[in-house]
């Protein structure tokens, strides 16, 4: 009984934390770091689409939605797998964009700080329908997600391993890179092929063939995937 | 099962031995006999001569030149494939893999003389033997229908001139007509497949004939994805489709391909066109060669998909009873490299890897509205474990449902792929 009181006084003091409002502060702050986001995205009155879609209304939405605005097949392609625009996946985006969208348009190397995103995402949600219904942060998930999402090391991967797993890839992938219906895999950096698995198996990502396969695919067994796919090109 | 337990142990023991040490077979490359040239033997062959480079021997022994998936098949009597989009060819295993084809008919397995015995004449002496020979009616299993039916009541069951005629009979259907299917028991190729089937003959009606109706005769209380084909049924081809079990009709008793009557129960029914696909074992050839169990299935040691009856000889696919895995051309695309792992190991002392094993089916079941259900597997003393799955929901919107079905399309492209090279 002793163990649980801490817990519980935990998971009330982040509820409560969860539900205070953004300080006005935090909002001013977010506005500054919005100006890196300036040149392709537009947000508030009258907001137009530039290189990216505007992102007035962004939380909630469809990814791959907006009337008019241009995007990557690959984000049509996660829009119509069920890829939402929530806290979360902001979040998660925010921080590299490919970590969900490998081939994504949006060419940005990602906000890495933690206090930055939330920020930034305080800013942005004024812009929403209904601002004070949006979850301010996910601390849960960011948490769970620091670790091994945006781990910048990774494995030195067995390629002869790598290759007998793709056989699990080449059901439905092909080598020749061919990517009509089923994307191409072949000729990835390391970093965007570990990263994209690791989204899969968590769950980031919504495809459920994919969470499927990633979700049993060891740290090992990613990398050793990825020594063997970056050498097909 | 006739495994015994000296053989049993045997096949440990070499396997835990071969970690170590190759086996010495003397200065000849040692050989693989490939019998069915479908999934799993089609992509038995290319792995093997890919990742052996040549160390290992492949023949490929398959009576057809030009081979139809049975996979998508349904598409084409749906008008959504051509045929000529199903048909494949051996020639790039042969030039690019080295793979020897052999457009022969395999008559008997001598395991005592590890030998293949072809309809041509010829005998083939193997060091391994990889039998893939897919699925064969239960004789008898609907009385009245046996294959020389099959050009009056069709099963479609084999993809190629059988589903060109299925299709050709739903086109000249009588207007306001009956189609009639007598559904298979488990367990049977592609299970979602006679309900995909029922939903493209349903699109062709829906155009041509829509007055026409279409009836399921099935011996299951339950089928493959029903949730899904019954909600596509509703939406799209609404009143046309009924699904009768047992329970209701009290079972086919029998068919009369002349009189195109199939007898209920207590009711006969004439249907215009009468698609019958009665129970199914495996292919023949496996029962000759003795790798069979009681039930009709050859039974194998899920890890490496040897039969439990010869360690010498790896079944695949449709044919086996390997646990949780359904009969599926992806199935036995998966099993196929599990197996040509292992074979590779014993014959060459290559890396062996922990089997993994997958399958997903799409299914069509209106103009972009696809679906599909899958799971992943390992492999456990006992069986060909189900470890994790997925299925579509009900409801799913349009967007989802196109780029899935946009997904079947890439991936018959990439399984073909791996499969033909």
């Amino acid at each position: 009984m002793r163990a649980l009181i801490p817990a519980l006084v935990l998971t009330l003091g982040f509820l409560s934390g969860a539900t205070s409002v953004a300080s006005a502060q935090d909002i001013a702050r977010g506005e500054r770091l919005f100006n890196a986001c300036l040149r392709c995205h537009d947000v508030g009155k009258d907001a137009k689409n530039r290189i990216g879609p505007h992102l007035n209304g962004v939380f909630d939405r469809k990814a791959a939605t907006i009337e008019g605005a241009t995007y990557s097949k690959a984000m049509k392609r996660a829009g119509a797998d069920g890829l939402r625009w929530t806290i979360d996946t902001l979040n998660i985006y925010i921080q590299n964009p490919k970590n969900l969208v490998s081939g994504t348009r949006m060419n940005y190397r990602g906000m890495r700080k933690e206090k930055d995103r939330s920020d930034l995402l305080a800013y942005l949600r004024q812009f929403s329908v209904s601002p004070a219904n949006i979850p301010e942060a996910s601390a849960s998930l960011l948490q769970q997600d620091a670790p091994s999402l945006h781990e910048e090391t990774y494995l030195d991967g067995d390629a002869e391993y790598g290759e007998y797993l793709s056989g699990e890839c080449t059901s439905c992938h092909q080598s020749s890179g061919a990517d009509k219906g089923i994307p191409s895999i072949t000729g990835w950096s390391q970093p965007d092929f570990v990263i994209a698995l690791r989204a899969y198996k968590k769950g980031h990502r919504p495809h459920p063939v994919m969470q499927m396969i990633a979700k049993r695919l060891s740290e090992e067994e990613i990398a050793a995937l990825a020594a063997y796919f970056k050498e097909l090109h | 099962m006739r495994l015994n337990r000296r053989r049993f142990l045997g096949t440990a023991a070499a396997s835990a031995a071969l970690l170590s040490s190759p086996i010495a077979l003397g200065q000849k490359r040692p050989r693989v006999v490939i019998i069915g040239g479908g999934a799993g033997g089609a992509t038995a062959a290319r792995y093997i001569a890919k990742d052996s480079d040549g160390a290992i021997e492949v023949i490929l022994i398959e009576p057809s030149r030009t081979y139809y998936t049975c996979f998508f098949s349904n598409l084409a009597i749906g008008g959504f494939q051509p045929m000529s989009k199903l048909a494949h060819s051996y020639g790039t295993l042969a030039s690019e893999y080295g793979v020897t084809v052999v457009h022969d008919w395999a008559s008997a397995v001598d395991r005592e003389k590890k030998v293949v015995r072809l309809a041509g004449g010829d005998a083939i002496s193997y060091d391994r033997l990889v039998l893939s020979p897919g699925i064969d009616f239960v004789k008898g299993a609907i009385e009245g229908w046996d294959v020389t039916a099959q050009t009056k009541m069709p099963h479609a069951y084999k993809a190629g001139t059988q589903t060109q005629l299925l299709k050709a009979q739903v086109e000249a259907m009588p207007e306001g007509g009956t189609f009639a299917m007598v559904a298979p028991p488990n367990p049977y190729r592609c299970p979602p497949g006679p309900y995909e089937r029922v939903s493209m003959v349903a699109h062709v009606l829906k155009q041509r004939n829509p007055t026409a109706k279409i009836l399921i005769l099935d011996p299951k209380e339950k089928f493959s994805k029903q949730g899904l084909f019954m909600e596509g049924w509703e939406n799209h081809y609404t009143g046309m489709v009924d699904w009768l079990t047992d329970e209701f009709t009290g079972g086919v008793q029998r068919v009369d391909p002349n009189t195109m009557e199939i007898v209920l129960e207590d009711e006969t029914i004439k249907a215009d066109v009468c698609n019958v696909i009665p129970a199914m074992q495996a292919g023949s050839i496996a029962h000759q060669a003795g790798l069979t169990n009681e039930a009709g299935w050859c039974p194998i040691v899920p890890a490496t998909l040897q039969s439990q009856m010869d360690e010498n000889i790896h079944v695949l696919g449709d044919a086996t009873q390997n646990g949780d895995m359904p009969k599926s051309g992806y199935s036995a695309n998966s099993q196929a490299k599990a197996a040509a792992m292992a074979i590779r190991h014993a014959l060459t002392g290559s890396r062996a890897f922990k089997p993994r094993f997958s399958n997903t089916c799409w299914s069509l079941i209106s103009p972009d509205n696809g679906v599909k259900v899958g799971a992943s597997y390992v492999a456990t003393d006992e069986k060909i474990a189900k470890v994790d799955g997925f299925i579509s929901q009900n409801n799913e919107d349009d967007a989802l449902r196109k780029q899935t079905f946009e997904e079947s399309l890439g991936w018959y492209a990439g399984m073909t792929a791996d499969m033909f090279g």
